[in-house]
């Protein structure tokens, strides 16, 4: 069973593969999505982080997901020495976090459903579980950064999750607050983790990082990633190759 | 008298010394005046001369007069065909893209340009990240499940999206 629906503006798919997959579930799932968007949403007026950015509500006085968003959002900036900022112009738009952080989420909503082979993808980020139709591995594309209708790597997963942040992507989300200026060395950077959020997270700070952002991987625990440069050039990290089969 | 007459001797040989000198520095400074001045007037003559051939041979009175008239926008509404956009810099290369538009909307959208033309500059540094390995990117043919990548909606996209819309108005 399978469904794509258009939320937070991007379409958002999910795929269950067990037999006893019921249309609500799947329902229940893109309701969850919808709430998600309308708390943290930063285009919608009557948000949770509109609300927060017009100092309508104080900070210490957040609902409880909001504050898990928070102490996420810290403690993203912390592991990416700042790479990772979440205040863009003085507004607070935690939307590098939200959505990893939604479909991990989401995805334990099915397990504890208990459904053991599915998937579920919004904008390009994935979390995966068990095996697809054939009982294989799920076969995970890597866009061409240069050209929509190719992929240019094919990784194999049973449980994980896969995020890849780009040019392409989020124009607003990918300048280095450090610098304060847009990196032009890399076009794209794919990372896997063994949950959705991690891999979110990382690839959003790995990316604002440059030709750094491949060493910065390498050298955290659970993390694996495949950076593509402006010449097309892929650079990836040592336990890369173990999703190629 | 020897020693006024060697004085003045030595006074007139100063003088004589002096007007020559005076000569020889005017004589340079006309030679070089001369030179100078000839040469600029040449050239301040055909500039202007050419400048005002090439305003009135390039009417850029006509190109501003043509603009209006050529634009009577139909309310939003875009013809249909296929439109290009003008290439624009992605940082990385161009991205260009072709629209159709049918039934008044955009019924598909081809890049014609994007950058790939990288094989002859692949540098692979090895040095630098020891552990880190390297490859060219490549299509795939295999058949995948999902796809994760970063949507279409750069800057350059959206520029050479936008100028194509243009001419569909038009």
């Amino acid at each position: 069973m399978k469904q794509t629906k258009i939320i937070m503006g991007m379409p958002i798919t999910i795929e269950i593969v067990d037999r006893n997959a019921t249309p609500d579930d799947l329902t229940e799932i893109f309701d969850y999505f919808f709430r998600v968007d309308k708390k943290f949403s930063p285009f919608k007026k009557n948000s949770e982080v509109s609300r927060i950015n017009n100092h309508m509500v104080s900070i210490t006085e957040v609902s409880p997901e909001m504050r898990q968003i928070l102490d996420m959002c810290d403690k993203t900036k912390k592991e990416t020495q700042g790479y990772f900022d979440p205040y863009h112009n003085g507004k607070f738009d935690p939307s590098g976090i939200v959505k990893g952080w939604s479909i991990k989420n989401a995805s334990e909503k099915l397990k504890e459903k208990g459904y053991k082979n599915f998937y579920i993808e919004a904008g390009g980020d994935i979390q995966v579980f068990g095996k697809n139709q054939k009982g294989e591995k799920w076969r995970v594309g890597i866009r061409n950064p240069f050209n929509k209708k190719e992929v240019i790597k094919v990784i194999f997963l049973t449980d994980g999750g896969v995020a890849t942040s780009g040019e392409y992507e989020r124009g607003e989300h990918i300048y280095n607050p450090h610098s304060k200026t847009i990196q032009k060395e890399i076009v794209s950077i794919t990372v896997v983790s063994s949950n959705i959020l991690n891999a979110d997270r990382f690839a959003t700070a790995a990316f604002v990082m440059g030709n750094k952002g491949i060493t910065f991987l390498e050298k955290q625990k659970n993390l694996e990633g495949y950076m593509i440069n402006s010449k097309g050039v892929a650079t990836f990290t040592s336990g890369f190759e173990r999703f190629n089969k | 008298m020897k020693k006024i007459l060697l004085s003045v001797f030595t006074i007139a040989a100063f003088v004589v010394y002096a007007i020559h000198q005076k000569n020889e520095e005017a004589s340079v400074k006309v030679v070089a005046s001369q030179n100078l001045s000839s040469s600029p007037t040449p050239v301040a003559t055909d500039t202007p001369a050419q400048s005002a051939q090439s305003a009135g041979g390039v009417p850029p009175t006509d190109i501003p007069t043509e603009i209006p008239t050529a634009t009577p926008v139909q309310s939003g509404m875009y013809k249909n065909g296929t439109y290009t956009g003008s290439a624009a810099d992605a940082f990385y290369g161009n991205i260009q893209v072709q629209i159709q538009i049918s039934g008044g909307k955009i019924s598909e959208v081809q890049f014609l340009q994007y950058p790939s033309d990288r094989g002859t500059s692949v540098e692979i540094n090895s040095q630098a990240m020891p552990y880190l390995k390297q490859e060219a990117i490549q299509a795939q043919k295999a058949q995948v499940d999902i796809v994760s990548g970063a949507t279409q909606s750069s800057l350059a996209f959206r520029q050479s999206l936008q100028s194509a819309l243009d001419k569909a108005k038009s």
